[in-house]
């Protein structure tokens, strides 16, 4: 049979080891190349997708008001909350994301985030004792948010802050964790 | 009669049944292998079978969505016929699957099943034991309670201790800058897609090699194999004592999991499902949150472990245990099976249970949390203050106020993040507790910024009278002691 012919139905038991390149044979290649090449255009989009934040940030951190000053007295820590700056409409109530404030004398102020720095679990302010408590691994902050004591690798994480027209603005949008410590 | 005969015998013509029933659960086993102690396997299926089923009915009426799960789930519990008993038996099945799975695991190990020629029976499992902690964590998840907001709060802190990608890893894990809308819907996609299909192709292959690679005959302990002898030695025992798995070896699988549906079915009825606790309301700091039974011992580790650790053990520590796991046929791929003549098998797994049950234990009672409402919850027991005087105990309520209850018991109530003060005066001088409330040390916070010296005075005092008739005050080395007799006359 002359190879260069294309082989007939049940040619390859007649014979076995049929010499390439046959036009089933360049056929085969061609098809897996083009899936190939159709799975690259398909896979993309789809990583892209799925790994978006290594390609694509959403939003930085933006300004958030906590609400005029006299919420916060000189020399006290009060738990507050802000609507995070990103959210989506059905986020409910786990887009309203808490906060210590502490205003210091001469208007400086505190803001920590309720986020343990060990493992993210929420700290407790207790005033009496001047000490924050974290109920996860027992990690204890003083009331300026340097660690106490146990677990935690530092103090509290502090958002930076602003005072513009007698309100409090806080520069916030993401969880703090060791990665982005606000 | 005839006709349905050749009814029948058509469809199985057609169908092939005769021929798949033969090379699938007709297979010939080992007679030995029909052993009570070869049944874990089919009942961590069994459990698999039963959280998809129970899996798919609680969707009916789950709504995977932040601002409604939780309340969804309320509604399972509180509305929904028969809904609280779907949600129990799909928690108690998966605790059921996470333990039978273990058993079936160490029985593996223990019989020497992973050895050749079923090295990738074995790593297939592995990757099954992976996917199914994957299940249980996505599925503590799913039910969006404050355990499961701040659980997620603690993967993320773990995953921004990745160097270099930590932040983009806590993006990717919680779809989004914060635990909110995609993160929920990321674990249910992980939670009723992924994982499950991963589960369902690598049981088919599981199962394919135990249909192609045979089920391990029971290790005769002195006897062992070697890999050029085996595939001969095993055909020998198929051809001689070979029997069909159904109807012959199937038996105690059968009844094992009837027990199993009986007592996943008991423990629903009986405790119900869990929870789902506290709404995830991130401002809602009053919590303490706990991880289900499986990762207890992980969260226990983390408290335990130095500092300068953690990063490492969360890490480098579980691909290490996991490529030691799939190199294990590897190392030890013949020789002796039985578990009699493998004492170090038999340490390493009571060595491992040990651990994570201690740790597992640890993680729940955990000491080291304070008891955050033991200040207003648990009083000074009365002994402790009978007979004190005013200075004392005006001490005793500064102990109260300022919160060192929540750490130091007395009388066993209070945390145990500090030591028990029912004895503290034996152990410490007056002049060492002044220094220690003040400047702390010893992992305790120093309090001299929060206690004026009047209170540092009567906490002092009052602590001072905290020792028993039979263990005397601490006294300084440096004053000379007063002889018993002397103390008691004045």
């Amino acid at each position: 049979m002359n190879p260069t012919l294309p082989p007939v139905l049940g040619s390859q038991e007649a014979e076995p080891h049929a010499p390439a390149p046959t036009r089933r044979n360049l056929l085969f290649k061609a098809g897996v190349a083009l899936n190939a090449i159709g799975a690259l255009l398909l896979g993309l989009p789809l990583i892209g997708f799925v790994f978006s934040s290594f390609f694509h940030k959403h939003l930085g951190n933006s300004w958030i008001s906590l609400g005029t000053l006299d919420k916060f007295p000189v020399n006290e820590t009060r738990l507050t909350i802000f609507r995070n700056p990103f959210t989506r409409p059905w986020d409910g109530e786990t887009a309203d994301i808490p906060c210590y404030v502490r205003q210091l004398p001469d208007q400086k102020f505190k803001v920590f985030a309720v986020n343990c720095a060990h493992l993210g679990c929420p700290v407790r302010w207790f005033e009496e004792s001047g000490l924050f408590m974290c109920p996860c691994h027992g990690g204890v902050y003083y009331s300026d948010g340097s660690r106490a004591s146990g677990p935690p690798p530092r103090g509290l994480f502090e958002y930076h802050y602003k005072v513009e027209n007698g309100e409090l603005f806080v520069k916030g949008g993401e969880m703090p964790t060791l990665a982005n410590p606000v | 009669m005839n006709t349905l005969r050749s009814i029948a015998l058509w469809i199985d013509d057609r169908l092939h049944l005769t021929k798949l029933f033969e090379s699938t659960a007709g297979h010939h086993v080992p007679a030995s292998a029909g052993s009570w102690f070869y049944v874990f396997g089919s009942a961590t299926l069994l459990c698999f079978v039963i959280q998809i089923i129970t899996g798919t009915y609680l969707a009916f009426v789950y709504v995977p969505s932040t601002n409604e799960a939780w309340t969804s789930l309320q509604y399972l519990n509180q509305e929904q016929y028969l809904g609280w008993l779907l949600r129990a038996i799909h928690y108690w099945g998966s605790n059921f699957m996470v333990a039978i799975m273990t058993l079936h695991m160490i029985q593996v190990f223990l019989f020497g099943a992973y050895k050749y020629p079923r090295e990738m029976t074995w790593i297939s499992g592995i990757f099954l034991m992976l996917l199914t902690l994957g299940m249980a964590f996505t599925g503590q998840v799913l039910r969006w309670d404050s355990d499961a907001y701040w659980g997620l709060g603690i993967g993320a802190s773990i995953m921004g201790r990745l160097p270099l990608v930590g932040g983009n890893m806590v993006h990717l894990m919680l779809g989004g800058p914060i635990i909110a809308g995609e993160t929920l819907s990321r674990f249910f996609t992980l939670h009723v897609f992924m994982i499950p299909g991963f589960i369902i192709a690598l049981v088919s292959i599981h199962l394919r090699l135990v249909l192609s690679k045979g089920i391990n005959e029971y290790p005769t302990p002195g006897k062992p194999i070697s890999k050029a002898t085996y595939d001969a030695e095993y055909a020998e025992i198929i051809h001689k004592e070979g029997v069909a798995f159904v109807p012959h070896a199937i038996g105690k699988d059968l009844i094992f999991s009837a027990l199993i549906i009986v007592a996943i079915l008991t423990c629903a009825i009986v405790f119900g499902p869990h929870g789902p606790m506290g709404p995830p309301t991130p401002a809602r700091v009053d919590t303490a949150p706990r991880p289900d039974f499986y990762f207890l011992f992980l969260f226990a580790a983390l408290a335990l472990l130095p500092d300068w650790m953690e990063t490492f053990v969360l890490f480098v520590v579980p691909a290490v245990l996991v490529c030691i796991f799939i190199a294990l046929p590897f190392i030890s791929p013949d020789g002796e099976k039985s578990y009699r003549k493998r004492p170090v098998a038999v340490l390493t797994v009571i060595l491992v249970m040990l651990i994570i049950s201690v740790l597992c234990y640890l993680g729940d009672v955990a000491p080291w949390s304070p008891k955050m409402n033991a200040w207003t919850g648990d009083p000074i027991p009365v002994a402790f203050v009978k007979g004190r005087t005013p200075v004392e105990l005006r001490g005793a309520a500064v102990l109260q106020a300022k919160q060192c209850r929540n750490c130091h018991s007395l009388g066993g109530l209070g945390g145990e993040r500090g030591p028990a003060l029912d004895d503290v005066a034996s152990r410490l001088t007056k002049d060492q507790l002044v220094r220690q409330v003040i400047q702390g040390g010893g992992n305790m916070p120093a309090y001299g910024k929060n206690l004026n010296p009047a209170e540092v005075e009567s906490l002092v005092a009052f602590m001072a009278t905290l020792h028993t008739g039979t263990n005397p005050p601490a006294r300084d080395s440096a004053v000379p002691a007063v002889p018993p007799a002397v103390a008691t006359m004045r």
